[in-house]
């Protein structure tokens, strides 16, 4: 099993973290991992994405131009990675802001409307947890428990005590994840 | 085993250094390697282990403070990026004429000049033929993953003190910034003075009576003693290729074509491996772990072998050079290169491998 994945939005969409939360998953899981950021001038405002791969061999290329799952949260990230999913691969993306869904018929598609979602819930922050919920639902390649495990290895102590809230949007985001072709 | 962690390769460096017993880090910030220095400071490895970590006021000040802790038979390291090593250099061709032991870590960058951010190895012939003035090699070292980049750091003292010269960790944007599962070794503890003293009788720790001085200069100015000096050095980077030269090689059993690649470029190259074996093409890699030594018995035993080499770096094409005299005119040797901060993907390796080697 190989998994390469792009996740891609805005700055402050928890892009980053939600890569790193599921590749700490990946690591509880005993599989290979990688964490490849955008970094740079693209950080300071703007558009931020990250790959991640999760594997059972010795990962290769880290850079990748094709990838399994595009998950995408804006639409310069539907407009520029939409095209770079596989033949077959899955799409998945949070209809706030878009402009232009996306028209590819050889890959599967889902929507989750997790910014909507998150501000019912009142809890902002637990957005990429909405959408790393509803990408597990549709991908269960690392399981439930070894997810909260990744949080808890990459969210410092702290933080621990919002745990339950990030657990809640996992499940929301699995129960709200629907087909969009 | 030891411990697992996710991290960039940037702290994972700073990370092993202080597991390492590495007596201090002295460093400026600059990206893409900034994450080094707020490792250790975060870390607080003073308390840790008693290393020291400075941020002194430029780079010049870092590699000369590497200079005086090494003289005193420390084990201290410096990191930067691109414009920062060239402020180094000085300090380095010091450092290898004195036969200072030390590590320096290059991040590279996108260049000439202030360049850009992004990843990208255009600071090859820097780091393998001498960026500083003078005739002399640094050991270079260069890490495709984050475990290497942890794994190097011991590897890296250890050839320095062996023979009492600098050793540069040549990384690069991706590799520094990309996080991956990493085993962490054991802490060991720095070494003490009793060690330090038995160990590198060289180091000005102090004359006892009953010893001649230890003078560490880079200053002769005898050129009859300067020649002298020169020779040993030579003789020591023959040594040097000798024993130290190391590589690693993907699927070349049955190759046809070779594709070379060092750092992040080897790791892209690895998947273009897999694309063209699918494709029906006999690729295989052979990826150099020391630059300097460069493997160049391997790659003319590998000559032998393959219709023809593709070499892949970001940059105009540097190693390309030193594979050429590797291979002496027996097969075609090709360039696949990106510049400025730009990062080849697997597929375009591939269509190069095709349209500069196979034909079609």
């Amino acid at each position: 099993m190989t998994e390469e994945i792009i996740i891609a939005g805005f700055g402050g969409q928890g892009v980053l973290s939600m890569g790193k939360i599921l590749a700490y998953s990946g690591i509880m899981q005993d599989q290979e991992v990688s964490w490849m950021p955008s970094y740079g001038p693209e950080m300071r405002g703007g558009t931020a994405n990250v790959t991640v791969i999760l594997s059972d061999e010795r990962i290769s290329s880290p850079i990748l131009t094709r990838y399994d799952t595009a998950i995408i949260l804006n639409q310069q990230s539907m407009d520029k990675f939409e095209p770079m999913v596989k033949p077959g691969g899955t799409l998945i993306y949070d209809g706030n802001g878009i402009t232009r869904h996306p028209e590819r018929k050889d890959i599967k598609i889902y929507r989750i409307d997790a910014a909507d979602e998150a501000a019912r819930m009142g809890l902002a922050k637990i957005f990429n947890m909405i959408v790393l919920g509803g990408y597990l639902k549709v991908k269960p390649l690392v399981s439930l428990e070894n997810v909260i495990q990744g949080l808890k290895k990459s969210l410092p102590a702290r933080y621990h005590h919002l745990i339950p809230d990030n657990e809640k949007a996992l499940h929301r985001g699995m129960e709200i994840i629907a087909e969009a072709n | 085993m030891g411990e697992l962690k996710l991290m960039k390769g940037n702290e994972a460096i700073a990370e092993a250094a202080i597991r390492a017993g590495v007596d201090a880090y002295f460093g400026y910030p600059i990206t893409p390697q900034s994450e080094v220095i707020e490792y250790f400071m975060a870390e607080k490895p003073h308390e840790r282990t008693g290393m020291v970590v400075l941020q002194a006021e430029s780079e010049v000040a870092a590699i000369n403070m590497v200079y005086g802790a090494a003289a005193s038979g420390k084990k201290a390291m410096t990191s930067s990026s691109s414009p920062g090593i060239s402020l180094k250099m000085e300090g380095i061709s010091y450092m290898a004429g004195a036969e200072l032991p030390g590590v320096i870590l290059n991040v590279v960058r996108g260049g000439p000049g202030l360049g850009t951010i992004q990843p990208s190895q255009a600071d090859y012939f820097q780091a393998t033929k001498g960026g500083g003035h003078g005739d002399y090699r640094l050991i270079v070292l260069a890490p495709s993953s984050v475990q290497e980049m942890a794994d190097f750091v011991k590897l890296a003292f250890d050839l320095s003190f062996k023979y009492r010269n600098p050793v540069m960790i040549l990384s690069d944007g991706v590799i520094g910034q990309m996080m991956e599962k990493v085993e962490l070794s054991a802490p060991v503890p720095r070494r003490t003075e009793e060690e330090l003293i038995r160990e590198c009788p060289w180091a000005t720790t102090g004359k006892p009576a009953g010893r001649e001085r230890n003078i560490i200069t880079s200053l002769n100015l005898d050129p009859a003693k300067q020649e002298q000096h020169n020779i040993h050095l030579q003789e020591k980077y023959r040594q040097i290729e000798a024993s130290e030269v190391r590589f690693e090689k993907f699927h070349c059993d049955d190759a046809e074509y070779l594709i070379m690649a060092y750092g992040s470029s080897a790791r892209i190259s690895q998947k273009s491996v897999q694309i063209a074996r699918a494709k029906g093409i006999k690729a295989g890699l052979l990826r150099p772990i020391t630059l300097f030594p460069f493997p160049k018995d391997e790659v003319n035993k590998l000559a032998g072998q393959v219709k023809g080499i593709l070499n892949v770096e970001m940059n105009a094409g540097q190693m390309v050079e030193d594979i050429r005299l590797a291979v002496a005119g027996k097969i075609p040797v090709e360039h696949h290169g990106r510049m400025g901060g730009m990062i080849p993907s697997p597929e375009e390796i591939v269509t190069a491998l095709e349209k500069k080697l196979i034909g079609g």
